[in-house]
């Protein structure tokens, strides 16, 4: 009797079928060859070349900014160098209408979805201008409380749905995120209403210092997906024509009403956690590290660019140039901000009329700083 | 004007909101087919359809994510948390996320979120029904906090949270929802927040009190005045901001003064009340201003509720204290 009923119900089995289910896709190898043919990218030349723009681009803006962190420059700051295929080329998939909300790591996405880089700086520095979002640019400031963002999403991508746009709300957060209880609530209420979310995990193998292996003993993030019974997939996160055709699809499900979908991106972050003293030889080796230079998105979609005669040297260098001097720029009008006073602070907490306790306490600071 | 229970006004004021402005949505664990399990939200799906008054899965924290989202398509949300114990669970997006959404945006976001949710002892509820947990969101800067104890100020104060462009929680105590009716106008009227109501004059002592200690404190006030003490009873209706302006006048006529919260001692706002009255009118004070107050242990298992929670005789015998100091 109870091997025959263990013939019809394997739980053990049951896990592997679905386990094995979850295969990474995979569009370009690190060679930079095309491995997957039946994927039809519908990306141009000018397109594909706008997208390595955009990611060497990303490149500069993360060596820049770590190096004006240690002159003190700028204040806080995560790290994305190894991201780029992850970061921008699923925001590559994105339209203006479409509603991002960032984690702490994904300044590169709201930036290209046209944050100002000054405001961006001044975000990392700690300064509430930062925090000023342009009424045409659909984005959040990045969110601190990991999981934060997730619920958040479910709740816009409602109002996306409600309003009758064509768009999408889009959220990031990492491989340690999916362990928090707001990221299973949101792609579970997302799912619910059915609205129209795109759920990503930067699986970059490290939260802080504990390896995606402690998080879970799931095999793939994505198949947490199930869990909310969302259509997910676990994607190259180094290559950026898979990421690019997983969010694209997504985003195509989302707006003709399909729903939500979940997409892992297996990645990695060569830098450390953040600037903040996290030293990342505490807790891996110079082998992984090499490991995944080897898969580097920028190198390898380098290479399949160059093999097409769309990519070289100059043009190469002719980014690389704009973006330090967009950089520089940037940081100048972050330095030109006034700084800001304890009544600004105050201002900003209401809209209309202060509570006594503000009114009063605008008078203190308001003469404290006439002096 | 109408005979309603504090329930009926509530239902009556998320009424005119719903029809007055397309942007107002009512959602949470069972108000929408079910009207809510205390009927707050009874027949207001079937008027406005299941787009504007809905129910969500069960979990605290995904509605306060959504009502933020929301808001920032626009909408105008009035979420329920079913019982205020389970603000734990929602902490974040309250006071970590809505609260902070104007300030951390620079002014340039706002989230306009009614959060509507009952709370208060005396009904015999099982853990974590009762619990007055309104100290810990009256302490968290970018949150106003409501309290109504009549029917007449449930429903123009829960207009005014619904139209206030920041985020507002809305307490609704559990005794009061139906323990008596008062005229209430049918059309839509506000009450401002920040401003406290004096239910009783008086010239010898002052009590401020919210939720279901203002009847407790109308009820003392009555047996006091029976000794000859006249007796002030002001209703903070807004915890968070206080009106201070009532406060101090009341304390500045009377010379005395006691406050009496539900809450245990080192909870709820009565440190607060009593605070701003010795820093703003010490030197009209006849005597210390002391607290009614719940003892400081976790709230009572059901059958010790009598024992437990503040009534009129605590309200009596603090007012004599201070009376006699």
């Amino acid at each position: 009797m109870v091997s025959k009923k263990i013939q019809q119900f394997d739980p053990v089995a049951n896990l592997q079928e679905i386990e094995e289910k979850f295969e990474m896709f995979q569009i370009l190898n690190e060679e930079g060859e095309i491995v997957n043919q039946e994927v039809d990218l519908q990306l141009s030349d000018d397109q594909l070349v706008e997208l390595m723009s955009r990611m060497v681009f990303t490149r500069i803006l993360d060596q820049r900014s770590i190096s004006l962190n240690r002159q003190g420059r700028l204040g806080f700051y995560a790290p994305t160098a190894g991201q780029e295929a992850s970061q921008i080329a699923s925001h590559y998939a994105l339209e203006k209408e479409d509603y991002i909300l960032p984690g702490y790591r994904d300044i590169p996405q709201i930036v290209w979805h046209g944050l100002p880089l000054w405001k961006v700086f001044l975000w990392s520095r700690g300064h509430f201008v930062g925090g000023q979002i342009p009424e045409d640019v659909n984005v959040l400031s990045p969110q601190i409380i990991i999981g934060a963002q997730y619920v958040q999403t479910a709740g816009v991508a409602l109002g996306i749905q409600k309003r009758g746009k064509k768009a999408v709300a889009v959220a990031y957060t990492g491989d340690g995120g999916s362990s928090q209880g707001d990221f299973y609530e949101g792609i579970n209420f997302a799912g619910a209403f059915r609205s129209p979310a795109i759920f990503i995990v930067q699986n970059n193998q490290y939260a802080i210092s504990t390896p995606r292996e402690l998080q879970t003993a799931a095999s793939t993030i994505a198949q947490k997906g199930i869990a909310a019974g969302i259509p997910s997939i676990q994607v190259d996160g180094m290559d950026p024509l898979a990421v690019y055709v997983a969010t694209r699809d997504a985003r195509r499900r989302a707006i003709t009403g399909d729903g939500p979908s979940l997409i892992e991106t297996v990645c990695y972050r060569y830098g450390p956690h953040t600037m903040a003293g996290d030293d990342p030889t505490r807790y891996r080796t110079s082998e992984t590290d090499s490991k995944w230079e080897k898969k580097d998105p920028i190198v390898r979609f380098r290479k399949f660019l160059v093999a097409k005669g769309l990519w070289n040297e100059e043009k190469e260098t002719e980014v690389i140039a704009k973006a330090k001097e967009e950089i520089k720029v940037a940081i100048k009008k972050a330095d030109e901000t006034p700084k800001q006073k304890v009544t600004d602070l105050i201002r900003n907490m209401n809209d209309g009329d202060l509570p006594y306790n503000l009114q009063e306490q605008f008078e203190i600071y308001a003469e404290k700083e006439s002096k | 004007m109408a005979q309603m229970t504090m329930i009926q006004a509530i239902t009556d004021a998320l009424h005119c909101e719903l029809k007055d402005d397309e942007n107002v949505l009512v959602f949470g664990e069972d108000v929408g087919v079910n009207g809510g399990v205390f009927r707050a939200t009874e027949g207001l799906q079937k008027e406005f359809g299941q787009d504007r008054v809905f129910d969500t899965p069960l979990a605290e924290s995904g509605i306060g994510g959504l009502a933020i989202g929301l808001a920032l398509q626009g909408f105008r949300p009035v979420p329920e948390i079913q019982f205020f114990g389970f603000v734990y669970e929602v902490m974040d997006s309250i006071c970590g996320q809505l609260a902070r959404m104007r300030y951390r945006s620079g002014g340039s976001l706002g989230a306009p979120v009614t959060i509507r949710s009952p709370f208060g002892g005396g009904v015999h509820t099982p853990e974590m029904h009762s619990d007055s947990l309104e100290g810990l969101v009256a302490s968290q800067p970018g949150l106003k906090v409501v309290v109504p104890s009549t029917p007449y100020d449930a429903k123009g104060l829960l207009i005014s949270s619904i139209r206030d462009n920041d985020p507002v929680v809305f307490l609704e105590h559990l005794k009061l929802y139906r323990s008596f009716r008062e005229e209430v106008p049918e059309e839509s009227y506000t009450i401002p927040l920040g401003k406290a109501d004096v239910k009783r004059e008086g010239k010898d002592i002052s009590i401020f009190a919210y939720g279901a200690m203002v009847h407790e404190s109308l009820k003392a006030a009555e047996a006091l005045e029976k000794e000859n003490y006249s007796v002030e009873v002001v209703d903070l209706r807004t915890i968070q901001p206080l009106d201070i302006e009532t406060i101090i006048a009341s304390v500045e006529k009377t010379g005395r003064a006691i406050v009496v919260q539900e809450a245990q001692k080192q909870a709820g706002i009565a440190a607060n009340v009593v605070s701003e009255i010795t820093e703003r009118a010490i030197l009209s004070l006849e005597a210390p201003v002391l607290r009614v107050t719940a003892p400081d242990t976790v709230y009572p298992f059901p059958q010790a509720e009598a024992v437990w929670l503040p009534n009129s005789k605590d309200i009596i015998a603090t007012a004599k204290k201070v009376l006699e100091f």
